[in-house]
């Protein structure tokens, strides 16, 4: 069976007068049909450039200096943009972080429906507004007829996400990548949103890559896990697993700055300094200088991913290798 | 909208009300009525008897009141000393002359540095949007005037293509003298425009482009092509129809600064418009008919701002539902 | 505090050095300002000086040309004055009207627009409305009104007489709006921050928390806009004297030198009006290279009109 998307040795680069910076380093992970994952890691590791640059739209100066993106089978990473132009939006949706800002302020929301169903159907506007009720009630929109005509300012921002996520479903994708779906939201509304994203995936047995920085909404939506730190993935492995038993330091630490049910334990623990800049990325395991457990090793050789037949999934650490 | 319509109606009457006042305020202390009527050559006495008979020797604010009565209910501002006629006559005699220069300028405007904004923009590193950039910095350090001259000494002068001065033949539509129906005018047409435009031009291109890159640059313009949305609609639609918003209050503005510049090209070019008549009457010190451009500019400036702030509020759904800015 | 301008004034330096168009832009400025300044020592005529000026002089073209003389480098103007000499004399009058507008706007536009940030409410109102409305009617006009009605009122001698002082104001009360936008619009935004609201909990007076406090911090916009200006300044006051409402023609600025040549190019003397406008063009182009240059490295959030 091929994978539904398959990311092979990623490489992104930010081209800068000053030279290449590398953004994505050597990026690896299979997503199968209807799988959901989890892209994880703190701002600036590069989650959110792995999550664009998918369908090939990164913002400039950014470009794909190497690897291939397989989605069903074709390599859509060497498309020329007409045909790059066909995947986004149709086959592969994408959900933005702040809903506010992602909906055109001075078009309607049946226009901006409606317009992502005529780029990629040859179907009357009457038809492709039916297809937008149909979705915008999906998503439990009340009175959808009245919001065709409305303009995004006139909606709240839950209501917004939901429009959004909408859209995404207006083609019937196979694969959706929701960046930050719920950070921008009241937390009150964050749940609701995400039990719609989960419930529609299920639903609609779509592939979901979920990019956040929240360990615990992606332990409750996903079924693994991609954890980076830096433009490289740390630690990849099964939701459960990665969950009860982590392994990288840095999984650790996020998995520790938790808050955990029950209350009371005392202080959340924090993982000591910051992700590095990309101009200033330490030789070595990126991760060391933030480590509890650096060794020699660790400062001059960067640790590749491997697994062992003990734990399901892969980590990138030196610890683990010393002990095989 | 309609509450958001009455207000600025209402802010532009007050804009008027002040504007009148500083006329009036400048033809009382500057000009003396008499004299517009009588000539130099009377008698104190007759002076002070038709002075009193004129009622210019009531309170300040009494002659104001009788003075915007007038205005508004007749249009009456004042008589031109030289011309001998109500002064607001004579401004909508000429007012035909500058009125085409404007319109022609503001069409040559529009149709070019929408697409030269807009391509500088999408295309910022290629070699024409570079050209279009570098001619519009040299642009706006160019005085109006030296275009202006130069464009004679080239085609007027060195060429001799074009003529240099005047408005040339005109026709009269219902009242309005129009050079744009005869060859001849169109030819005289030619210079004052090109200077014109090309000094406002660039302006415009400047900000078009700095505008629609800002546009380009957002979540939602990014979420378009995330969409998969043809790139002509994402630039046309998602990104210029954000681009308009600030272009159209700055082009309100503008349009002041481009009737000052018609003070320029007239005299540059002798166009019998209004920018020449007002120059004229500065050195004949023809009050009245100062006072009386001071209005009339007045209310092209107020009504021009009036509707861009409408079309504003059209094109801006924020105004539109809620009334507010 | 010390440091942090240390820090910036060597990344000033650093941009400038790294930026050909930069260097060369404040290269021929500061030519052209010394060339103005040092006038009645490099000037071979003294254009002011009636005995020197020969009637029979006139309209000589440049030196290259046909009918040229040694004497006359660029050739001389109807009235027989050497045109380089009455050019650097010109310059100086502009950069002096151009530099005192600018002062005088600023001076006028900061007091105003500290006023109407800090205080807010219905002084803020006010002044802003006002703002708009001169904007909306463009700087240029008011200009030319105010000259007009400023010659009306003090008549032409007394107004060519008092030029200089008089087109400094009228400049200046032009264009004060653009400052007093951007001066506001800073207040605003250090208002909110906290050692504004320290030093207003220690009970220092208002004035002394606008000029000492906020101030200081709002400089780098002001920087930017004062460039623009400057050669804004420069523009408007060649459009006044071209229109005949600024310098005289018997203390010609730029412009002045302009308008008196341009009756000349049909009888084919270019050279009166030409090289002035190049001259005219040359400074303003220079400093609104350096105002790009200065507003790209403090990129500073100018209010957008």
């Amino acid at each position: 069976m091929t994978h539904l998307l398959e990311v092979q040795d990623l490489v992104v680069k930010f081209g800068l007068r000053s030279g290449d910076l590398t953004a994505l380093n050597g990026i690896n992970f299979t997503l199968d049909p209807g799988e959901r994952m989890g892209l994880v890691g703190e701002s600036g590791a590069g989650k959110s450039v792995a999550g664009f640059s998918i369908i090939n739209l990164i913002s400039k100066p950014g470009f794909i200096a190497s690897g291939r993106v397989l989605f069903e089978g074709e390599e859509i990473s060497a498309y020329p943009l007409e045909q790059m132009r066909g995947i986004r939006g149709n086959r592969i949706s994408m959900i933005f972080q702040d809903p506010m800002m992602t909906l055109n302020p001075v078009l309607t929301i049946g226009t901006q429906m409606v317009e992502t169903i005529l780029a990629h159907n040859r179907i009357s506007t009457a038809h492709a507004r039916e297809i937008a009720l149909e979705k915008l009630s999906k998503v439990y929109i009340s009175s959808p007829g009245k919001r065709l005509g409305q303009y995004p300012h006139e909606l709240s921002g839950g209501m917004r996400q939901r429009v959004v996520i909408a859209i995404s479903l207006l083609t019937n994708p196979s694969l959706i990548i929701a960046d930050e779906p719920t950070t921008a939201l009241d937390v009150t509304i964050q749940a609701e949103v995400m039990a719609l994203l989960l419930e529609l995936c299920k639903n609609e047995h779509m592939g979901l890559i979920l990019i956040t920085h929240d360990l615990g909404v992606v332990s409750q939506v996903t079924e693994k896990i991609c954890v980076m730190y830096a433009g490289r993935i740390v630690e990849q492995g099964p939701t459960e697993s990665i969950v009860t038993n982590p392994r990288h330091p840095y999984t650790r630490g996020l998995i520790q700055a938790l808050p955990q049910g029950g209350g009371g334990r005392g202080r959340l623990h924090q993982i000591p300094g910051m992700m590095p800049n990309l101009t200033s990325i330490p030789p070595g395991c990126a991760f060391h200088p933030r480590c509890e457990h650096t060794m020699d090793i660790c400062r001059s050789k960067a640790p590749q991913l491997f697994g062992d037949s003990e734990t399901p999934g892969l980590v990138a650490c030196h610890l683990y290798a010393q002990a095989r | 909208m309609f509450a958001f319509i009455v207000r600025r109606v209402l802010q532009a009457i007050i804009v008027m009300l002040i504007i009148s006042f500083i006329g009036f305020a400048l033809k009382q202390n500057v000009g003396d009525p008499v004299r517009e009527l009588t000539g130099v050559s009377v008698s104190a006495a007759e002076r002070e008897s038709i002075r009193e008979k004129l009622g210019l020797n009531d309170p300040f604010l009494i002659q104001y009141g009788r003075f915007l009565k007038g205005a508004v209910l007749e249009g009456n501002i004042g008589q031109s000393f030289f011309y001998k006629k109500p002064a607001m006559e004579v401004i909508l005699s000429k007012a035909p002359a500058t009125i085409e220069l404007v319109l022609c300028c503001s069409f040559l405007i529009v149709v070019l540095s929408i697409p030269m904004g807009i391509y500088s923009a999408i295309y910022p590193k290629r070699l024409l949007s570079r050209l279009i950039m570098g001619l519009s910095t040299i642009g706006v350090s160019v005085p109006i005037f030296l275009i202006a001259i130069l464009l004679i000494y080239i085609f007027a002068i060195e060429l001799n293509w074009l003529p240099s001065y005047g408005r040339g033949e005109t026709v009269n539509v219902w009242g309005w003298e129009s050079g744009l129906l005869t060859l001849d005018g169109l030819r005289h047409l030619i210079l004052p425009t090109t200077a014109l435009t090309a000094l406002m031009l660039p302006l415009f291109v400047r900000l078009i482009r700095s505008e629609m890159m800002e546009v380009l640059q957002t979540e939602y313009v990014k979420f378009a092509w995330a969409k998969g949305l043809p790139r002509v609609r994402i630039w046309f639609v998602h990104a210029f129809k954000n681009t308009l918003l600030p272009v159209i209050t700055v082009g309100g503005v503008q349009i002041g600064t481009m009737i000052a510049f018609t003070i320029l090209t007239e005299t540059v070019f002798q166009w019998g418009g209004l920018g020449f008549l007002f120059l004229e009457a500065v050195e004949r010190a023809d009050t009245s008919l100062l006072v009386a451009y001071l209005i009339f500019v007045g209310i092209i400036f107020v009504v021009v701002n009036t509707v861009v702030d409408i079309i504003y509020g059209l094109v801006n759904p924020m105004v539109r539902i809620t009334g507010r800015k | 505090m010390r440091l942090w301008k240390r820090f910036r004034s060597s990344y000033f330096l650093y941009s400038f050095l790294h930026d050909p168009v930069a260097m060369g832009s404040f290269a021929i400025l500061a030519f052209l300002t010394l060339a103005a300044f040092g006038a009645p020592v490099i000037a071979p005529h003294n254009p002011y000086d009636t005995t020197t000026i020969n009637i029979m002089d006139s309209e000589i073209p440049p030196v290259w040309m046909e009918g040229g003389e040694q004497n006359f480098t660029l050739g001389t103007d109807a009235q027989g004055r050497d045109m380089l000499s009455t050019m650097l004399y010109g310059m100086r009058i502009s950069l002096i009207i151009g530099v005192g507008a600018t002062l005088m706007q600023a001076v006028i536009g900061i007091v105003l627009g500290l006023l109407a940030g800090y205080k807010g409410g219905r002084v803020d109102s006010f002044l802003m409305r006002m703002a708009d409305v001169q904007l909306s009617f463009s700087t240029l006009m008011v200009a030319i009104f105010l000259s007009a009605i400023f010659q009306a009122i003090f008549g032409v001698a007394a107004f060519e007489r008092l030029a200089v002082p008089f087109l400094v104001l009228v400049i200046g009360i032009a264009e004060w709006p653009q400052y007093a936008r951007t001066v506001r619009a800073s207040v605003l935004a250090e208002k909110k921050k906290e050692y504004v609201e320290a030093a207003r909990v220690m009970g220092l007076p208002a004035a002394r928390i606008m000029w000492r406090h906020i101030l200081p911090n709002s400089m780098s916009p002001i920087l930017v806009l004062s460039t623009v200006q400057v050669a804004h300044a420069i523009m408007s006051e060649a459009a006044l004297s071209f229109l005949g409402l600024g310098m005289p023609i018997t203390k010609p600025s730029l412009g002045s030198l302009i308008n008196s040549g341009f009756d000349y190019i049909f009888s084919g003397s270019w050279w009166i009006t030409m090289f002035p406008g190049i001259l005219l063009v040359l400074l303003i182009l220079v400093i609104n290279l350096l105002g790009d240059w200065v507003q790209d490295v403090l990129n500073p959030k100018l209010y957008k009109g």
